[in-house]
């Protein structure tokens, strides 16, 4: 494997032939396939019940790791990439974001 | 039928340029190149071309602009010289690794310090392994000819690398010469469209160009940069081929003049090398044969042919107008010294020159004395001094 | 369309994650609430100079940008964007795109108040249509907290360190939102993350859909070189603005609109005591510091008033 386009990244061994030219990537936002989450001391945790979806978190995730579905509500963490900041946990109104140590 | 005019060199670049009719010019004014972007600027205001004309206010961001036109999915060219092609040096390097085949029309000017607007070498040496393919023009129809080639070579998918076409300031870039011009269409129909493989204004497959690019993978793509840059050579030839049957111009990778039975050679880059010819002649009438060799794609450097070509000389007094202040010759002499020594050409006597730095002029009594002491070499096998300086008071 | 929260939640992602800015970094919020703004159809082409936002996220062989991205250097974001704008424009003309594109050109504070001041003016007085935002985090992060003319004064950075003769930096900010009113563009603001994103949502939105060259000037607190707890972020955005230190204002063609005026304007030392970075200003003897911050900070509000025509 050296370019694969269809999982979308470069092989770590690819040799100068195959490497993409110039350095361009041609797959915009691959780097959701790099995890963050192995970043985390802390942990958020999202409490459903307590939160009134009022929605103040999701911009504030620098790791954009707070996503909205389709219906316009906040579902759990992406902890593939959340980095454990707390960010949210400070922003949330109704306490509805625990913070707890990564185990 | 070619059309017949008299243009300067710069103008003929310009015109060149109209010609192609790139997406975006960027460019900054500096003597001597000026005039490039001043024509061209012109044509731009009286529609004769609909190319976006970028006044930028640097030539750092000339080069930039140029880096983001190209990779947007545009041609881009740009002019320049001296303290100018200085200022763009960090983005020459950047264009030449992202692979953006930009054309820079280089009008050769002394670099500073200290400050001199005159001809010399000093400003496109200094770049010559940033990159970027080099192409030396002897006289306006060269000029005129690099730049209708030049897109050609760079964008070829084997080396997507950027191209300079130099020539000498004031000497030709403002010397009036009569040349024959190549049609519009068929200028239009020889360089023809550019079509990148991927671009960043193609919303259908976004990219992202210019990478943090680690130990990783940034070796990988050096050397894939440094078979592109091999790889030109090839294309070099097949445009100037395609290029002589379309206007019967001959180029190769060099000009090899009055080479028959001469077993002294003289190399020389640029206008200096029409003046070689001149005295060439005269020594040939006299009875005394001395070879011109004018080196024309210096980047890459054409090792294979020019160690084949040199190696029936008995002398080769190779001509810098530039100095490298390493004690150790000029560029063109370290270059010529290392093709023939790693080609396993130990024959020729190689002396150096430097010569007409910060636009000293350079006659034909100058020449005289570089082709003197190269016949006696030739003659005695016995070489006093490598290292010379020509016309400089002593 | 009014700002709504809901609403907007509902614009995609266009900046993923991945990307390997630090944990609680003020600069990949300003980021999204940016891209966000753009009408869901239309491209983007983003460009960022050298720094921590362009070496966190185009990390060979990933990207988090999902629209087209390029970095070429440090001080030319403005002029290499400038630069592929001219090609959609020149392309546009002979056919050859279609579609809207717009382009964004980001730089630090080091990359736009410093290095890339000079690239940032040619580009904005040509008047490529493209917005410029600088995401002001007050030093260069990403070499290691060094100074920056966006520095503000007596900050302890790496450069201006506070020892025992020198109490950190000693020249005042940079006021570069001021510079770039100058340019008498059509759109200059400044703004920051705060609240619900609403102040920063409609002025990317201003910004990106005014004809021309736009300039954005937005707060980005930077945990490692202000030195607080991560989850303080969204507080010290509020601080900056509550004390006036960071005013929202804008200027649309030469006009001054100050967006925000706090009923209570809180002390300056409000927001400085957050920052390890001011430790040394808060110790015995060193009062003089704190006031004169606070003398310059009041100076530069109500210079901003008279600007916009208000009363301090």
């Amino acid at each position: 494997m050296s370019c694969n386009k269809e999982l979308k990244t470069v092989a770590p061994d690819v040799n100068w032939k195959d490497i993409t030219k110039g350095g361009n990537i041609p797959w915009a936002g691959n780097a959701e396939l790099f995890k963050t989450g192995d970043w985390r001391s802390m942990k958020p945790i999202w409490l459903e019940e307590k939160c009134k979806q009022c929605l103040l978190c999701y911009p504030v995730c620098p790791d954009t790791s707070i996503l909205v579905n389709a219906e316009g509500k906040r579902v759990d963490f992406d902890f593939d990439h959340c980095k454990g900041c707390g960010v949210c946990v400070k922003v949330c109104p109704f306490k509805a974001i625990d913070f707890v140590e990564e185990k | 039928m070619a059309i017949r005019e008299r243009l300067s060199g710069n103008e003929a670049m310009a015109v060149a340029m109209k010609q192609i009719n790139p997406d975006v010019v960027a460019a900054f004014p500096i003597t001597p190149s000026t005039e490039v972007p001043q024509y061209f600027s012109t044509f731009v205001a009286n529609g004769q071309v609909d190319t976006e004309f970028v006044p930028v206010e640097s030539e750092h961001s000339a080069m930039s602009a140029c880096i983001g036109a190209q990779a947007a999915g545009g041609r881009a060219m740009t002019a320049t010289s001296a303290n100018g092609l200085a200022l763009m040096w960090e983005c020459l390097y950047i264009a030449a690794c992202s692979r953006l085949p930009i054309v820079l029309a280089c009008v050769n000017r002394t670099l500073s310090g200290p400050l001199n607007i005159h001809n010399d070498h000093s400003d496109s040496m200094g770049a010559r392994d940033s990159g970027w393919i080099q192409i030396y023009s002897e006289n306006c129809q060269e000029a005129y000819d690099n730049m209708l080639m030049a897109n050609r070579i760079g964008e070829h998918p084997d080396v997507l690398l950027p191209v300079m076409v130099c020539q000498d300031g004031f000497i030709t870039s403002h010397a009036i010469e009569n040349l024959d011009l190549v049609e519009d269409d068929k200028v239009k129909a020889f360089v023809g469209e550019y079509n990148p493989e991927e671009y960043l204004l193609n919303r259908e497959n976004p990219i992202a160009v210019g990478p943090l690019d680690h130990f990783t993978h940034c070796f990988e793509h050096k050397r894939q940069q440094a078979q592109a840059m091999m790889d030109a050579k090839k294309v070099v030839i097949e445009v100037s081929a395609e290029f002589e049957k379309l206007t019967g111009r001959s180029y190769g990778l060099f000009e090899e003049y009055n080479a028959e039975g001469a077993e002294a050679c003289v190399v020389v880059l640029n206008s200096t090398a029409g003046t070689a010819k001149y005295v060439a002649d005269q020594y040939k009438a006299q009875g005394k044969k001395v070879a011109v060799f004018k080196p024309r794609l210096y980047r890459p450097f054409p090792v294979d042919e020019i160690a084949e070509v040199l190696a029936k000389y008995k002398a080769i007094a190779i001509m810098d107008k530039a100095e490298s202040f390493n004690a150790a010759g000029g560029p063109l002499f370290t270059d010529f010294t290392s093709a023939l020594y790693a080609k396993g050409v130990f024959g020729p006597k190689v002396i150096n020159y430097i010569y007409g730095l910060g636009g000293r002029d350079v006659k034909t009594d100058d020449i005289e004395v570089v082709f003197n002491k190269t016949l006696e070499i030739a003659a005695t096998g016995k070489v006093d001094t490598v290292f010379n300086y020509l016309g400089v008071r002593e | 369309m009014a700002y709504n929260l809901k609403e907007a939640a509902k614009k995609p992602e266009r900046l993923t994650g991945g990307h390997r800015m630090c944990a609680g970094c003020g600069a990949p919020v300003v980021v999204r609430q940016i891209l966000r703004a753009l009408k869901p159809e239309d491209h983007a082409v983003i460009g960022s100079a050298t720094g921590c936002l362009e070496v966190s996220t185009f990390l060979y062989p990933y990207t988090a940008w999902k629209d087209s991205f390029i970095h070429n250097a440090f001080e030319n974001s403005a002029a290499n964007v400038s630069g592929a704008e001219a090609a959609y424009v020149a392309m546009k003309k002979r056919g050859k795109v279609k579609g809207e594109t717009k382009f964004i050109a980001f730089g630090g504070d080091g990359g736009t108040y410093d290095i890339g001041l000079q690239s940032l003016s040619g580009a904005m007085e040509r008047g490529h249509d493209m917005v410029y935002v600088c995401y002001d985090n007050g030093a260069y992060m990403n070499t290691g907290i060094q100074r920056s003319s966006a520095t503000p004064k007596y900050a302890d950075t790496t450069t201006s360190p506070a020892g025992k003769v020198i109490p950190g930096k000693l020249q005042w900010r940079k006021d570069l939102t001021g510079i770039m009113a100058s340019h008498n563009l059509p759109y200059v603001c400044q703004t920051a993350a705060i609240g619900n994103m609403k102040d920063l949502y409609e002025k990317s939105e201003k910004a990106l859909y005014t004809k021309g060259a736009a300039f954005m000037n937005v707060l980005a607190p930077c945990p490692r070189g202000w030195i607080y707890n991560t989850p303080d972020l969204m507080e010290l955005n509020k601080l900056a603005v509550e004390t006036c230190f960071w005013p929202l204002y804008e200027i649309i063609d030469g006009k001054y609109i100050v967006n925000y005026k706090p009923k209570n304007k809180l002390p300056v030392a409000d927001f400085l005591k957050k920052q390890g970075r001011f430790k040394h200003i808060f110790k015995a003897g060193n009062e003089f510091m704190i006031e004169e911050i606070q003398a310059e900070v009041d100076k530069r509000w109500n210079e901003l008033l008279r600007l916009a025509g208000e009363e301090a």
